[in-house]
Protein backbone atom coordinates (compact mmCIF):
# COMPACT_ATOMS: atom_id res chain seq x y z
CA UNK A 1 0.00 0.00 0.00
CA UNK A 2 1.49 3.33 -0.89
CA UNK A 3 0.71 6.44 1.09
CA UNK A 4 3.55 8.64 -0.07
CA UNK A 5 6.10 8.16 -2.80
CA UNK A 6 9.10 8.49 -0.52
CA UNK A 7 9.47 6.60 2.71
CA UNK A 8 10.12 8.81 5.71
CA UNK A 9 12.07 6.16 7.51
CA UNK A 10 13.61 4.01 4.80
CA UNK A 11 15.47 1.58 7.02
CA UNK A 12 13.56 1.01 10.23
CA UNK A 13 14.93 -1.21 12.95
CA UNK A 14 13.04 -4.50 12.98
CA UNK A 15 12.19 -6.22 16.23
CA UNK A 16 11.39 -9.83 16.90
CA UNK A 17 7.78 -10.87 17.27
CA UNK A 18 6.57 -12.42 20.50
CA UNK A 19 5.32 -15.99 20.49
CA UNK A 20 1.75 -17.08 20.88
CA UNK A 21 0.13 -16.80 24.25
CA UNK A 22 0.51 -19.99 26.26
CA UNK A 23 -2.77 -21.77 26.86
CA UNK A 24 -3.41 -23.23 30.28
CA UNK A 25 -6.05 -25.68 31.44
CA UNK A 26 -7.81 -22.79 33.21
CA UNK A 27 -8.36 -21.05 29.88
CA UNK A 28 -10.69 -23.83 28.85
CA UNK A 29 -12.67 -23.71 32.10
CA UNK A 30 -15.90 -21.80 31.48
CA UNK A 31 -16.45 -21.30 35.20
CA UNK A 32 -13.33 -19.23 35.71
CA UNK A 33 -13.90 -15.49 35.29
CA UNK A 34 -11.46 -14.34 32.63
CA UNK A 35 -10.98 -10.58 32.65
CA UNK A 36 -9.42 -8.92 29.64
CA UNK A 37 -5.70 -8.44 30.33
CA UNK A 38 -2.78 -6.49 28.85
CA UNK A 39 -1.63 -9.43 26.75
CA UNK A 40 -5.06 -9.80 25.19
CA UNK A 41 -5.09 -6.14 24.18
CA UNK A 42 -1.55 -6.43 22.87
CA UNK A 43 -2.53 -9.44 20.77
CA UNK A 44 -5.29 -7.36 19.21
CA UNK A 45 -2.98 -4.56 18.10
CA UNK A 46 0.42 -6.17 17.51
CA UNK A 47 -0.37 -7.37 14.01
CA UNK A 48 -1.74 -4.04 12.77
CA UNK A 49 0.20 -3.14 9.62
CA UNK A 50 2.42 -0.10 9.43
CA UNK A 51 1.06 2.32 6.80
CA UNK A 52 4.47 2.55 5.10
CA UNK A 53 6.27 -0.74 5.58
CA UNK A 54 5.14 -4.31 5.03
CA UNK A 55 5.72 -4.87 8.73
CA UNK A 56 3.54 -5.05 11.80
CA UNK A 57 3.50 -2.41 14.54
CA UNK A 58 5.08 -5.00 16.82
CA UNK A 59 7.97 -5.63 14.44
CA UNK A 60 8.66 -1.89 14.32
CA UNK A 61 8.38 -1.69 18.12
CA UNK A 62 5.60 0.89 17.71
CA UNK A 63 3.53 -1.12 20.16
CA UNK A 64 4.83 -3.13 23.13
CA UNK A 65 2.98 -5.10 25.73
CA UNK A 66 4.52 -3.04 28.55
CA UNK A 67 2.83 0.06 27.08
CA UNK A 68 -0.64 -1.43 27.37
CA UNK A 69 -2.66 -0.82 30.54
CA UNK A 70 -6.03 -2.44 30.91
CA UNK A 71 -8.32 -2.28 33.91
CA UNK A 72 -11.20 -4.62 33.18
CA UNK A 73 -13.15 -3.58 36.26
CA UNK A 74 -12.79 0.12 35.59
CA UNK A 75 -13.51 -0.44 31.87
CA UNK A 76 -10.39 1.41 30.79
CA UNK A 77 -7.73 0.59 28.23
CA UNK A 78 -4.67 2.76 27.74
CA UNK A 79 -2.22 2.22 24.93
CA UNK A 80 0.99 4.16 24.33
CA UNK A 81 2.58 3.84 20.92
CA UNK A 82 6.04 4.91 19.80
CA UNK A 83 6.44 6.32 16.28
CA UNK A 84 9.61 5.03 14.62
CA UNK A 85 10.90 8.58 14.13
CA UNK A 86 10.08 11.74 16.13
CA UNK A 87 8.56 13.65 13.20
CA UNK A 88 6.61 10.73 11.72
CA UNK A 89 3.70 12.15 9.72
CA UNK A 90 1.86 8.84 10.03
CA UNK A 91 1.54 9.10 13.81
CA UNK A 92 -2.11 10.15 13.80
CA UNK A 93 -3.03 7.44 11.29
CA UNK A 94 -1.25 4.78 13.33
CA UNK A 95 -2.98 5.94 16.51
CA UNK A 96 -6.32 5.98 14.72
CA UNK A 97 -5.79 2.44 13.48
CA UNK A 98 -5.04 1.24 17.02
CA UNK A 99 -8.11 3.04 18.31
CA UNK A 100 -10.39 1.66 15.58
CA UNK A 101 -9.10 -1.87 16.09
CA UNK A 102 -9.87 -1.68 19.81
CA UNK A 103 -13.23 0.03 19.28
CA UNK A 104 -14.27 -2.78 16.97
CA UNK A 105 -12.90 -5.62 19.10
CA UNK A 106 -13.69 -4.68 22.68
CA UNK A 107 -17.06 -4.55 24.45
CA UNK A 108 -18.61 -1.07 24.27
CA UNK A 109 -18.16 -0.49 28.01
CA UNK A 110 -14.44 0.18 27.53
CA UNK A 111 -13.00 3.70 27.42
CA UNK A 112 -10.05 3.54 25.05
CA UNK A 113 -7.22 6.04 25.35
CA UNK A 114 -4.46 5.98 22.75
CA UNK A 115 -1.42 8.20 23.30
CA UNK A 116 2.07 8.66 21.96
CA UNK A 117 4.78 7.42 24.35
CA UNK A 118 5.82 10.61 26.21
CA UNK A 119 8.74 12.37 24.59
CA UNK A 120 8.71 10.28 21.42
CA UNK A 121 7.15 12.68 18.91
CA UNK A 122 7.62 16.35 18.04
CA UNK A 123 3.84 16.96 17.84
CA UNK A 124 2.93 14.64 20.68
CA UNK A 125 0.32 16.92 22.29
CA UNK A 126 -1.42 17.76 19.02
CA UNK A 127 -1.62 14.11 17.96
CA UNK A 128 -2.86 13.03 21.41
CA UNK A 129 -5.52 15.74 21.41
CA UNK A 130 -6.76 14.74 17.98
CA UNK A 131 -6.95 11.05 18.93
CA UNK A 132 -8.84 11.89 22.13
CA UNK A 133 -11.47 14.00 20.32
CA UNK A 134 -14.21 11.47 19.66
CA UNK A 135 -16.16 13.92 17.53
CA UNK A 136 -13.25 14.31 15.13
CA UNK A 137 -12.56 10.57 15.21
CA UNK A 138 -16.24 9.94 14.36
CA UNK A 139 -16.11 12.46 11.51
CA UNK A 140 -12.84 10.98 10.23
CA UNK A 141 -14.35 7.50 10.15
CA UNK A 142 -17.23 8.78 8.02
CA UNK A 143 -14.60 9.70 5.43
CA UNK A 144 -14.52 6.69 3.12
CA UNK A 145 -11.00 7.33 1.80
CA UNK A 146 -9.52 7.57 5.27
CA UNK A 147 -11.52 4.56 6.43
CA UNK A 148 -10.11 2.58 3.51
CA UNK A 149 -6.54 3.45 4.60
CA UNK A 150 -7.32 2.48 8.20
CA UNK A 151 -8.89 -0.80 7.06
CA UNK A 152 -5.77 -1.59 5.05
CA UNK A 153 -3.70 -1.24 8.21
CA UNK A 154 -6.10 -3.56 10.01
CA UNK A 155 -6.19 -6.33 7.40
CA UNK A 156 -4.66 -9.28 9.15
CA UNK A 157 -1.30 -10.11 7.82
CA UNK A 158 -0.75 -13.81 7.07
CA UNK A 159 2.76 -13.75 8.54
CA UNK A 160 1.68 -12.44 11.92
CA UNK A 161 -1.64 -14.16 12.44
CA UNK B 1 -25.60 15.48 48.48
CA UNK B 2 -29.18 15.38 49.68
CA UNK B 3 -30.79 16.08 46.33
CA UNK B 4 -31.99 13.29 44.11
CA UNK B 5 -31.85 12.54 40.44
CA UNK B 6 -34.43 9.81 39.78
CA UNK B 7 -34.58 7.94 36.50
CA UNK B 8 -38.07 8.21 34.99
CA UNK B 9 -37.46 6.51 31.71
CA UNK B 10 -34.74 5.23 29.40
CA UNK B 11 -35.32 4.44 25.76
CA UNK B 12 -33.30 3.59 22.69
CA UNK B 13 -33.53 6.61 20.43
CA UNK B 14 -30.89 5.91 17.77
CA UNK B 15 -30.36 2.14 17.57
CA UNK B 16 -26.86 0.91 16.74
CA UNK B 17 -25.66 4.46 16.68
CA UNK B 18 -24.70 7.41 18.82
CA UNK B 19 -27.24 9.83 20.14
CA UNK B 20 -25.29 13.08 19.83
CA UNK B 21 -27.77 15.65 21.07
CA UNK B 22 -31.25 16.38 22.38
CA UNK B 23 -33.22 19.66 22.47
CA UNK B 24 -36.57 20.60 24.02
CA UNK B 25 -39.01 22.75 22.09
CA UNK B 26 -39.78 26.06 23.86
CA UNK B 27 -43.06 24.76 25.28
CA UNK B 28 -41.28 21.71 26.68
CA UNK B 29 -43.73 19.34 25.00
CA UNK B 30 -41.47 17.88 22.33
CA UNK B 31 -37.92 16.61 22.37
CA UNK B 32 -35.78 16.42 19.25
CA UNK B 33 -32.84 14.00 19.14
CA UNK B 34 -30.16 13.46 16.51
CA UNK B 35 -27.35 11.02 15.96
CA UNK B 36 -24.81 9.10 13.96
CA UNK B 37 -27.60 7.35 12.00
CA UNK B 38 -28.22 10.67 10.13
CA UNK B 39 -31.74 10.83 11.53
CA UNK B 40 -33.60 13.34 13.66
CA UNK B 41 -36.40 12.00 15.84
CA UNK B 42 -39.16 13.98 17.50
CA UNK B 43 -40.40 12.58 20.80
CA UNK B 44 -43.58 13.37 22.68
CA UNK B 45 -45.00 12.21 25.99
CA UNK B 46 -47.88 9.74 25.83
CA UNK B 47 -49.10 9.25 29.37
CA UNK B 48 -46.11 7.84 31.24
CA UNK B 49 -43.95 7.00 28.28
CA UNK B 50 -42.15 8.70 25.43
CA UNK B 51 -43.14 7.97 21.87
CA UNK B 52 -41.43 8.79 18.61
CA UNK B 53 -43.76 11.16 16.75
CA UNK B 54 -41.76 11.67 13.59
CA UNK B 55 -38.47 10.66 12.04
CA UNK B 56 -36.77 13.24 9.83
CA UNK B 57 -34.62 11.33 7.41
CA UNK B 58 -33.03 12.16 4.07
CA UNK B 59 -32.12 15.66 5.18
CA UNK B 60 -28.47 14.86 5.76
CA UNK B 61 -25.85 12.64 4.17
CA UNK B 62 -23.79 12.25 7.32
CA UNK B 63 -24.19 12.30 11.13
CA UNK B 64 -26.47 14.98 12.56
CA UNK B 65 -24.45 16.56 15.35
CA UNK B 66 -26.88 19.03 16.93
CA UNK B 67 -30.43 20.32 16.64
CA UNK B 68 -32.05 23.58 17.80
CA UNK B 69 -35.64 24.84 17.98
CA UNK B 70 -36.55 28.38 16.98
CA UNK B 71 -37.94 30.50 19.86
CA UNK B 72 -41.45 30.23 18.36
CA UNK B 73 -41.16 26.44 18.24
CA UNK B 74 -42.22 26.21 14.58
CA UNK B 75 -38.78 25.59 13.13
CA UNK B 76 -36.03 23.12 13.82
CA UNK B 77 -32.46 23.57 12.61
CA UNK B 78 -30.09 20.61 12.27
CA UNK B 79 -26.28 20.81 11.98
CA UNK B 80 -24.53 17.96 10.21
CA UNK B 81 -21.09 16.56 9.45
CA UNK B 82 -22.17 16.83 5.77
CA UNK B 83 -21.25 20.56 6.04
CA UNK B 84 -24.87 21.76 5.82
CA UNK B 85 -27.56 23.00 8.17
CA UNK B 86 -31.17 22.08 7.39
CA UNK B 87 -34.14 24.19 8.43
CA UNK B 88 -37.29 22.19 9.05
CA UNK B 89 -40.75 23.75 9.31
CA UNK B 90 -43.34 22.18 11.54
CA UNK B 91 -46.64 21.46 9.80
CA UNK B 92 -49.17 19.99 12.24
CA UNK B 93 -47.42 16.80 13.34
CA UNK B 94 -45.01 16.67 10.46
CA UNK B 95 -41.89 18.52 9.40
CA UNK B 96 -40.73 19.54 5.96
CA UNK B 97 -37.25 20.61 4.97
CA UNK B 98 -37.60 24.26 4.08
CA UNK B 99 -34.07 25.11 3.14
CA UNK B 100 -30.49 23.90 3.32
CA UNK B 101 -27.83 26.36 4.46
CA UNK B 102 -24.54 25.76 2.73
CA UNK B 103 -21.21 27.50 2.94
CA UNK B 104 -19.12 25.86 5.64
CA UNK B 105 -16.08 24.03 4.29
CA UNK B 106 -16.55 20.96 6.45
CA UNK B 107 -18.49 19.52 9.41
CA UNK B 108 -21.05 21.85 10.97
CA UNK B 109 -20.79 21.26 14.72
CA UNK B 110 -23.59 23.37 16.14
CA UNK B 111 -26.53 25.63 15.35
CA UNK B 112 -28.40 28.09 17.60
CA UNK B 113 -31.25 30.62 17.24
CA UNK B 114 -31.13 34.11 18.68
CA UNK B 115 -33.90 34.96 21.19
CA UNK B 116 -35.80 37.05 18.60
CA UNK B 117 -35.73 34.23 16.07
CA UNK B 118 -34.38 36.59 13.39
CA UNK B 119 -30.82 35.34 13.59
CA UNK B 120 -29.21 31.95 13.45
CA UNK B 121 -25.59 31.03 14.18
CA UNK B 122 -23.67 28.01 12.91
CA UNK B 123 -20.11 26.91 13.61
CA UNK B 124 -17.82 24.40 11.99
CA UNK B 125 -14.59 22.50 12.00
CA UNK B 126 -13.52 25.07 9.39
CA UNK B 127 -12.87 27.36 12.44
CA UNK B 128 -15.56 29.88 11.52
CA UNK B 129 -18.83 31.07 13.04
CA UNK B 130 -21.53 32.20 10.59
CA UNK B 131 -24.42 34.49 11.44
CA UNK B 132 -27.53 34.12 9.28
CA UNK B 133 -30.46 36.50 9.03
CA UNK B 134 -33.98 35.18 8.52
CA UNK B 135 -36.66 37.32 6.84
CA UNK B 136 -40.47 37.00 6.78
CA UNK B 137 -40.37 34.92 3.62
CA UNK B 138 -38.27 32.28 5.34
CA UNK B 139 -35.23 33.34 3.33
CA UNK B 140 -31.85 32.91 4.99
CA UNK B 141 -28.90 35.12 4.24
CA UNK B 142 -25.42 34.94 5.72
CA UNK B 143 -24.67 38.36 7.18
CA UNK B 144 -21.32 37.68 8.80
CA UNK B 145 -18.50 35.16 8.94
CA UNK B 146 -16.30 35.47 12.01
CA UNK B 147 -12.90 33.80 12.18
CA UNK B 148 -11.84 34.46 15.76
CA UNK B 149 -11.02 30.87 16.64
CA UNK B 150 -7.84 29.18 15.47
CA UNK B 151 -9.34 25.67 15.57
CA UNK B 152 -12.51 23.60 15.18
CA UNK B 153 -15.49 25.47 16.73
CA UNK B 154 -17.54 23.09 18.87
CA UNK B 155 -20.56 25.02 20.12
CA UNK B 156 -22.49 28.27 19.77
CA UNK B 157 -25.08 29.68 22.19
CA UNK B 158 -27.07 32.92 22.25
CA UNK B 159 -27.72 35.10 25.28
CA UNK B 160 -31.25 34.42 26.66
CA UNK B 161 -32.53 37.93 25.88
CA UNK B 162 -29.89 39.93 24.01
CA UNK B 163 -28.27 39.62 20.61
CA UNK B 164 -25.03 38.40 22.12
CA UNK B 165 -23.42 35.20 20.89
CA UNK B 166 -20.82 32.94 22.49
CA UNK B 167 -18.79 30.13 20.92
CA UNK B 168 -16.20 27.65 22.16
CA UNK B 169 -13.48 25.71 20.43
CA UNK B 170 -10.79 23.06 20.19
CA UNK B 171 -8.41 26.05 20.61
CA UNK B 172 -9.39 26.00 24.37
CA UNK B 173 -11.05 29.44 24.20
CA UNK B 174 -14.51 30.93 24.42
CA UNK B 175 -15.41 33.96 22.25
CA UNK B 176 -18.24 36.44 22.79
CA UNK B 177 -19.60 38.35 19.78
CA UNK B 178 -21.74 41.45 19.27
CA UNK B 179 -22.96 43.31 16.24
CA UNK B 180 -21.00 46.43 15.40
CA UNK B 181 -21.94 48.59 12.40
CA UNK B 182 -23.70 45.77 10.56
CA UNK B 183 -20.88 43.38 11.19
CA UNK B 184 -20.37 40.81 13.90
CA UNK B 185 -17.19 41.07 15.92
CA UNK B 186 -15.51 39.08 18.64
CA UNK B 187 -15.67 41.40 21.65
CA UNK B 188 -14.10 39.16 24.26
CA UNK B 189 -11.91 36.05 24.30
CA UNK B 190 -12.22 34.00 27.47
CA UNK B 191 -8.97 32.18 28.15
CA UNK B 192 -8.46 29.72 30.98
CA UNK B 193 -9.38 26.20 29.92
CA UNK B 194 -6.37 24.00 29.17
CA UNK B 195 -8.06 21.81 26.55
CA UNK B 196 -11.04 21.72 24.15
CA UNK B 197 -14.12 23.60 25.37
CA UNK B 198 -17.14 21.47 24.43
CA UNK B 199 -20.17 23.22 25.86
CA UNK B 200 -21.53 26.58 26.95
CA UNK B 201 -24.64 27.76 28.75
CA UNK B 202 -25.85 31.15 29.97
CA UNK B 203 -27.40 31.48 33.42
CA UNK B 204 -31.09 32.51 33.49
CA UNK B 205 -30.20 36.21 33.85
CA UNK B 206 -27.63 36.12 31.06
CA UNK B 207 -24.98 37.75 33.26
CA UNK B 208 -22.91 34.62 33.55
CA UNK B 209 -21.72 31.92 31.23
CA UNK B 210 -20.66 28.39 32.19
CA UNK B 211 -18.26 26.38 30.04
CA UNK B 212 -17.20 22.73 30.19
CA UNK B 213 -14.05 21.19 28.82
CA UNK B 214 -11.84 18.25 27.99
CA UNK B 215 -9.68 19.51 30.88
CA UNK B 216 -12.42 17.99 33.14
CA UNK B 217 -13.40 21.30 34.66
CA UNK B 218 -16.34 23.66 34.50
CA UNK B 219 -15.72 27.39 34.58
CA UNK B 220 -18.16 30.16 35.46
CA UNK B 221 -17.54 33.49 33.70
CA UNK B 222 -19.12 36.76 34.69
CA UNK B 223 -19.61 39.85 32.60
CA UNK B 224 -18.06 42.91 34.13
CA UNK B 225 -18.22 46.34 32.56
CA UNK B 226 -15.32 48.39 33.77
CA UNK B 227 -16.81 51.65 32.49
CA UNK B 228 -16.10 50.96 28.84
CA UNK B 229 -18.44 49.78 26.11
CA UNK B 230 -16.50 46.60 25.48
CA UNK B 231 -17.70 43.42 27.05
CA UNK B 232 -15.27 41.93 29.53
CA UNK B 233 -15.72 38.56 31.12
CA UNK B 234 -13.72 37.04 33.92
CA UNK B 235 -13.62 33.57 35.38
CA UNK B 236 -15.17 33.76 38.84
CA UNK B 237 -15.30 30.05 39.67
CA UNK B 238 -13.71 26.77 38.52
CA UNK B 239 -15.29 23.43 39.41
CA UNK B 240 -12.47 20.91 39.35
CA UNK B 241 -12.08 17.44 40.77
CA UNK B 242 -15.67 16.41 40.09
CA UNK B 243 -15.46 14.88 36.61
CA UNK B 244 -13.52 11.71 35.74
CA UNK B 245 -13.22 12.43 32.02
CA UNK B 246 -14.10 15.02 29.38
CA UNK B 247 -17.18 17.12 30.17
CA UNK B 248 -19.14 17.14 26.90
CA UNK B 249 -22.11 19.32 27.76
CA UNK B 250 -23.47 21.68 30.38
CA UNK B 251 -26.94 23.14 30.95
CA UNK B 252 -28.09 25.87 33.31
CA UNK B 253 -31.75 25.38 34.25
CA UNK B 254 -33.70 28.55 33.36
CA UNK B 255 -36.24 27.78 36.10
CA UNK B 256 -34.20 26.59 39.08
CA UNK B 257 -30.66 27.79 38.39
CA UNK B 258 -29.31 24.24 38.82
CA UNK B 259 -26.32 23.42 36.64
CA UNK B 260 -26.13 19.96 35.04
CA UNK B 261 -23.21 18.30 33.24
CA UNK B 262 -22.80 15.40 30.79
CA UNK B 263 -19.52 13.56 31.16
CA UNK B 264 -17.38 11.05 29.29
CA UNK B 265 -17.18 8.99 32.51
CA UNK B 266 -20.88 8.05 31.94
CA UNK B 267 -22.04 10.24 34.83
CA UNK B 268 -24.69 12.93 35.10
CA UNK B 269 -24.12 15.56 37.77
CA UNK B 270 -26.12 18.49 39.09
CA UNK B 271 -24.49 21.44 40.87
CA UNK B 272 -26.28 23.95 43.07
CA UNK B 273 -25.16 27.45 43.85
CA UNK B 274 -24.71 28.63 47.40
CA UNK B 275 -27.08 31.64 47.53
CA UNK B 276 -25.25 33.21 50.46
CA UNK B 277 -21.88 33.42 48.72
CA UNK B 278 -20.37 36.63 47.35
CA UNK B 279 -21.66 37.07 43.74
CA UNK B 280 -18.11 37.81 42.63
CA UNK B 281 -16.89 34.57 44.18
CA UNK B 282 -19.77 32.14 43.67
CA UNK B 283 -19.67 28.72 45.30
CA UNK B 284 -21.20 25.66 43.66
CA UNK B 285 -21.57 22.28 45.28
CA UNK B 286 -22.30 18.89 43.78
CA UNK B 287 -25.90 18.24 44.76
CA UNK B 288 -26.70 15.07 42.81
CA UNK B 289 -24.61 12.52 40.94
CA UNK B 290 -25.59 9.38 39.03
CA UNK B 291 -22.23 7.67 38.30
CA UNK B 292 -23.49 5.21 35.67
CA UNK B 293 -26.27 7.29 34.19
CA UNK B 294 -25.59 5.58 30.86
CA UNK B 295 -23.42 2.62 29.92
CA UNK B 296 -21.31 4.87 27.67
CA UNK B 297 -20.30 8.56 27.37
CA UNK B 298 -23.03 11.09 28.10
CA UNK B 299 -23.06 13.55 25.19
CA UNK B 300 -25.75 16.03 26.06
CA UNK B 301 -27.87 17.27 28.92
CA UNK B 302 -31.02 19.43 28.63
CA UNK B 303 -33.44 20.91 31.19
CA UNK B 304 -37.09 21.10 30.24
CA UNK B 305 -37.87 24.84 29.86
CA UNK B 306 -41.32 24.63 31.48
CA UNK B 307 -41.25 21.77 33.97
CA UNK B 308 -38.77 22.40 36.76
CA UNK B 309 -36.46 19.46 37.46
CA UNK B 310 -37.25 17.51 34.29
CA UNK B 311 -33.87 16.65 32.77
CA UNK B 312 -32.89 14.66 29.70
CA UNK B 313 -29.53 13.11 28.79
CA UNK B 314 -28.33 11.09 25.82
CA UNK B 315 -25.41 8.77 25.22
CA UNK B 316 -23.03 7.09 22.80
CA UNK B 317 -25.09 3.90 23.19
CA UNK B 318 -28.00 5.61 21.37
CA UNK B 319 -30.14 5.94 24.49
CA UNK B 320 -32.05 8.85 25.95
CA UNK B 321 -32.71 8.99 29.68
CA UNK B 322 -35.33 11.16 31.35
CA UNK B 323 -34.61 12.24 34.94
CA UNK B 324 -36.44 14.05 37.69
CA UNK B 325 -34.20 16.30 39.75
CA UNK B 326 -35.53 17.06 43.18
CA UNK B 327 -33.82 19.62 45.31
CA UNK B 328 -34.23 19.56 49.06
CA UNK B 329 -34.34 23.12 50.28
Amino acid sequence: MSVGTRLENANPLIFQRTGERLQTAKDEDEDVADPIDDREIFDLIRSINDPEHPLSLEELNVVEQVRVRVDDQENTVGVEFTPTIPHCSMATLIGLSIKVKLLRSLPERFKIDVHITPGMHTSEDAVNKQLADKERVAAALENSQLLEVVNQCLISNARTS
Amino acid sequence: MKDTLALLQKFNAHPDSRCWYVAWNPKGTLLASCGGDRAIRIWGREGDSWECKTVLQDGHQRAVRKVAWSPCGNYLASASFDATTCIWKKKNDDFECLTVLEGHENEVKCVAWAPTGNLLATCSRDKSVWIWEVDEEDEYECVSVVNSHTQDVKHVVWHPTQELLASCSYDNNVCVYKEEDDDWECRATLEGHTSTVWGLTFDPSGQRLASCSDDRTVKIWKECQPGGTDTAWKCVCTLSGFHGRTVYDIAWCPLTGALATACGDDGVRVFKEDETADPDQPVFSLSAHVPKAHSQDVNCIAWNPKEAGLLVSCSDNGEIAVWNYQSEV
